[in-house]
Formats: C-alpha cells, structure tokens, sequence
C-alpha cells in the first residue's frame, strides 16, 4: 500500500509585515511516526505549526494534513488533526470533565460518546479523580495531560503538540512522554515541536531542526549526531601512572590527544569505530589496564552548536535532571 | 502502560487514518451547525458564571447602587420636567442605557481573555464555523445585559419607577435596549481583538465607556448643560436610546423644543444610530479579529 504522508510542508514561508518567521519550510511526516521540530525560540516553530493547523494563513507555499490542503480545505484539516497549543488551553473555570464535553460538543459528537470518550481518557491519563473538579486546582501535569485528552477526545490521527513539556517538572514531562508514546504506538503521527534537544532525541523518528525560520538540518537522531562529524574515542586507564605511556601509544595514530587527569581519561577524535577497533588493539598488545574504552558520539547539544553557532535554549535546571 | 487499541477493520481501509484510543472507535464528526456550536459555547460562558457569581456584579450590585445613589444622594436636587414620579423615575431609563452599555465591556474582556489564554486558538482549530466563537460571546453578553435589566427593573419597581404606557410600547424599549446592546458587542469585539491584556481593556473602557455614559441625558437632563457640551451631550447616541425608552415607558414628556434633531424623534434615532454604529464597527471589529487570532 502506497501511503501519503500524515503531514507535509512544501516550501511553507510566513511573513509578519517585514519580517520573516517561516523562509521556506519543507518537511514530510510519515504515517504513525513522530517528527520532532527542533530549534529555539523564535526559530519559527509555533508559526509553522499554526500554519499546519490552519490557525495562520501561509504567506506562501502548502501544507497538507492527511492528505487535505491547509488553504484549500481547512475544515477538512481540522476533521484530521487535534492541537495541542503551548499552553494549555483548558478552560479554568470548567472541570475536566466539563472541558471534555465541551470539545466534544463542538465536534458534534454524541453524548454518549462523550461521556465514554471522558470516562477512557480521564482514566487513560491518571485524571479520574480529579475529572469532576475545577481545572483552575490542577498541577501544571494535570493541565497539560487534561489538554492532551481534550485534544484527543474525536481520536484524531494526526497530533500537532506546541512545546508540550516546556514548564513542566522532570516527573511530569517523562511521564507525558510515556503517554506520548503510546499514542504512537497505537497509530497516532505526532508533530511535536521542542526547544529540548533530549526531547527530540527521546520521542521523534525524525527531527527537523531549524532556525531563524529555515531548515539548517534534518535526519534521525542518529544520523544527525553521525553527521555532526567528530566522534572521539574516550580510554580510560586503570592507573593513573599508565597516562603518559597510553598518551604515547594513542599519538601513534592519531594526532591530537586530549589528557583528563583527574578522570584518568584520554580522548582522541575518531573517525568511526574503524578507529576505535585501530586503538583497542593497540592497547590490546600493550600491557596498560584499561577500565574502559569506548566510543563517545556529538549529543544533539553539540549537534546543535555546530550547525548554528549558538546553543539550542538556555536549558532549564528541569531539563539537566531528566537527563539520564 | 496502554492497552492494546484494535484499530477497527474498517479503519484500515480508510487509508489516512491511523490512531485509536483504548476501547474506542473513532467517533463520526458531526457539523451541527453555527447555532448549536455558538450555543455549547455559551453553555460553556454560563457555567462560568455559575463559577464565579460576582462576574455579575457589573450588572446587578453596580447598577442598583447607582440607582440607590443618584435616586437618594444626588435625586433631590436635580430637577425634571414630565415625569410623574419625578426623578427616580425619569433616572432608571438612564442606569439601564449606560449598563447595557457596558455589554461592551462583558464582550470585551471575555474575548480578550480567551484570545489571550488560547481558548480562542483552540476552537477555531476545530471543524466548527468561525463564526460561533462570536456569536457565542455575543449571546452570552446579551444575556448577561438581559439579567441586568431585569433586575435594574425590579429594583425600579422598588423606588418608585413605574412603566404607565401600553404593553407594546414598553416592549419596544426593552427591545430597543436589546438592539443597542447588540451595537455595543461589536465595540467589544473591536476592543478585545485590538488589547493585549484583560487590564488594559479594563483601563480603556473606564477611562472611555464612563465618560461617554455620564456625557448624555442618562443621569442629568441635558437642558442645564453649558451650550457646546448639551450640544455633544444631544447627539450622544445613547441620549436618544434613553429619550426613547423613556417616552415608550411614560416617563418623561417630549424632548424640549430647543433639543438636539434626534431627541425629537428618539426611537426613528436609536434605530439609525444602531444600525450605524453596527455598520462602522462589524467590520472594523471582524478585521481586527482577524488580525489578532489569525496571524
């Protein structure tokens, strides 16, 4: 079966007056796959999904959303998509409950559907006790997961999410990714935009990273960090006293060594595990004790620095404890 | 965690759709139309109030406090001419004009914060039609003005007000009320779309909205004004909005010889004014709407 893509972007520009938020933004999702946007505030991010979402009306270029055109037919767009914006956009004043019935009335769903869509999702996302109170006594978790089931509630294939952890505390994001993932699991494409390059590492198939409104790179996480170049072989020895005898070998075959002292730790750029396979054999034959040795390749952070010679966001104290 | 979705076989063969959701079907989207979407959305602003009773207050507590005080404080020294019970009764045409004058104020604020908390994003990324995010917030400010005049009727019945023509006519002024608040929705609508905070339209309005309101035959009779300002104060549409409840309730005689043109025919006036005001500001308001959420 051929499939068309889920979404598609072709060449999406957006001007506000003189400026220019999106230059010409192409990229393809999949069906049931997960396209992470990547970039830091004010790359364009939002105004490209709000084009997708049909929200903001490109200045030029197309998008479709399950095969439906964003300026041509944007109802159908909004049959096949849900949104969830970058703050939760939940009524306060309303229960979760009573959120839930009221985008499920606009889509013209049945109350009896309603009222088991609401019971699922609420249970689905750990919200059942709290469905019958007043959404302004929930946790910033609670907001964001409830804006989830909201946007869930006519089981939309395609899930546009705006920053959908930022603000959130280190449980409540990896716990919102777990529910993400299921969705994933069960068929849903997600479109998610971050300006946390582990987020994208963790959840996309596929990340788009961009910058003052253009594409500067796309491709796996791997294949990013792959391409980023310079991976280095990180030796660790034994002895402290074997330093200087390992930094001999390694400069044998390559030509910068890095010493760490204190970590007892040498690391040489290398091209790839050929290298690695070169060095472990060196050592192999030398009598030096090595604790361990291995191959260190870019994070997405130093991915990032590469191609736009400045860090991805100030990442948040949050950010650094989720990371593993 | 999850569980096993079937996606249902039917599903499949659909093409483009994937994803499900634990023990559910994907559920048929139904276009009910502009009236039953703009009425869930005004379901959704009653349980608002139902939450937060003192939303209200603009139009219950505020105006039955100008009514107590103009009719008590101020009511003994201002004189006017062709009302039987006198002032309290000439005044109350005036309090319900400037408060459903303030149905500018409900829309505004209301629309601005939820432009400002996505509540706005969120529904037109919905298939419903566009419209119904509007004509909610406007039926709802209707209604919010309606529970206003009647209980600014009430508290007239209270002091002394008294409605001493036909059924028909006093009709005509609540419906002239009506029409008039509708006028003002689309002040609202242009307000909220234009400011960025819910403060800053409440800056706006007072500063503007209260001056407007007192700069009219609401509280005073406009015959004891300085010359220029009576002048101004004569062709503020609101006077003739008051002037001509007034007559259709009895309570006050025709407008005097020397008044402004529109006061000699008050409900001819408020209609043209009406339908003028709307005519200049819907699409101002449509566009700056647009402007603001579609952008």
């Amino acid at each position: 079966m051929t499939s068309t893509p889920a979404i598609e972007a072709d060449n999406l520009v957006k001007h506000f007056d003189d400026k220019v938020a999106v230059d010409g933004v192409s990229f393809s999702v999949p069906q049931g796959s997960v396209l992470g946007l990547l970039g830091p505030n004010g790359a364009g991010k939002t105004t490209t999904v709000r084009m997708m979402t049909t929200l903001s009306r490109p200045t030029s270029g197309t998008a479709r959303v399950a095969g439906h055109d964003v300026v041509q037919d944007p109802r159908a767009v909004r049959r096949s998509m849900g949104l969830t914006g970058q703050a939760a956009t939940v009524d306060e004043l309303l229960t979760g409950r009573e959120n839930i019935r009221l985008i499920g009335g606009l889509y013209g769903l049945t109350p009896g559907y309603i009222k088991r869509a609401g019971d699922e999702l609420l249970e689905r996302f750990s919200l059942t006790e709290a469905g019958d109170r007043i959404v302004k006594t929930y946790s910033g978790g609670m907001r964001r997961r409830l804006d989830l089931a909201v946007s869930l509630v006519a089981i939309p294939p395609v899930l546009f999410l705006d920053e959908p952890t930022t603000g959130l505390d280190p449980r409540s994001r990896v716990e919102l990714w777990d529910v993400l993932r299921g969705l994933v699991r069960d068929g849903t494409t997600l479109l998610l935009t971050t300006q946390y390059l582990e987020e994208a590492d963790q959840l996309a198939d596929h990340i788009v990273v961009i910058d003052r409104g253009k594409v500067i790179e796309q491709g796996t996480a791997f294949e990013l960090k792959n391409r980023s170049g310079q991976s280095a072989v990180v030796v660790t020895v034994s002895d402290a006293a074997d330093l200087t005898r390992a930094e001999a070998l390694l400069r044998e075959v390559v030509d910068e060594v890095h010493l760490d002292e204190g970590a007892r730790q040498l690391t040489a750029p290398a091209d790839g595990l050929r290298a690695m396979t070169r060095i472990a054999g060196i050592f192999d034959d030398s009598d030096i004790e090595l604790d361990d040795l291995g191959l260190k390749r870019p994070s997405l952070d130093d991915v990032f620095l590469r191609l736009t010679g400045h860090r991805a966001e100030e990442p948040t104290h949050e950010t650094e404890e989720v990371a593993p | 965690m999850s569980t096993q979705f079937e996606r249902p076989e039917s599903e499949r063969t659909t093409g483009s759709t994937t994803g499900r959701q634990p023990g559910l079907e994907r559920p048929e989207i139904r276009d009910t139309g502009l009236l039953r979407q703009s009425l869930t959305i005004v379901r959704r602003n009653l349980i608002h109030i139902k939450r937060m009773p003192e939303m209200l207050l603009d139009v219950t507590i505020q105006p039955v406090m100008f009514v107590l005080l103009f009719a008590f404080v101020f009511g003994g020294s201002i004189a006017v001419q062709g009302s039987p019970a006198g002032y309290r009764e000439w005044l109350m045409a005036g309090i319900m004009g400037q408060t459903v004058a303030f149905a500018s104020f409900i829309v505004a604020v209301g629309l601005t914060a939820d432009i400002d908390k996505g509540i706005v994003d969120r529904m037109r990324s919905l298939p419903i039609n566009p419209a119904a995010v509007l004509v909610g917030r406007s039926i709802s400010s209707l209604l919010h003005s309606s529970i206003g005049i009647v209980i600014m009727s009430l508290t007239g019945l209270a002091v002394g007000w008294r409605i001493r023509e036909g059924v028909l006519d006093a009709a005509l002024a609540y419906f002239l009320l009506l029409l008039w608040g509708f006028a003002m929705i689309w002040l609202g609508i242009l307000v909220g779309s234009a400011m960025r905070s819910v403060e800053a339209v409440n800056g706006l309005m007072f500063a503007t909205m209260f001056p407007v309101t007192f700069l009219a035959d609401t509280f005073a009779p406009t015959e004891n004004m300085p010359s220029a300002l009576r002048t101004v104060a004569e062709w503020n549409p609101l006077s003739s909005l008051v002037q001509a409840v007034r007559e259709l309730w009895g309570n006050t005689g025709p407008a005097p010889a020397d008044a402004a043109l529109p006061l000699h025919h008050p409900v001819l006036s408020t209609i043209i004014w009406t339908v003028g005001l709307t005519a200049v500001l819907a699409p101002l308001a449509l566009r700056a709407f647009q402007r603001r959420t579609a952008t």
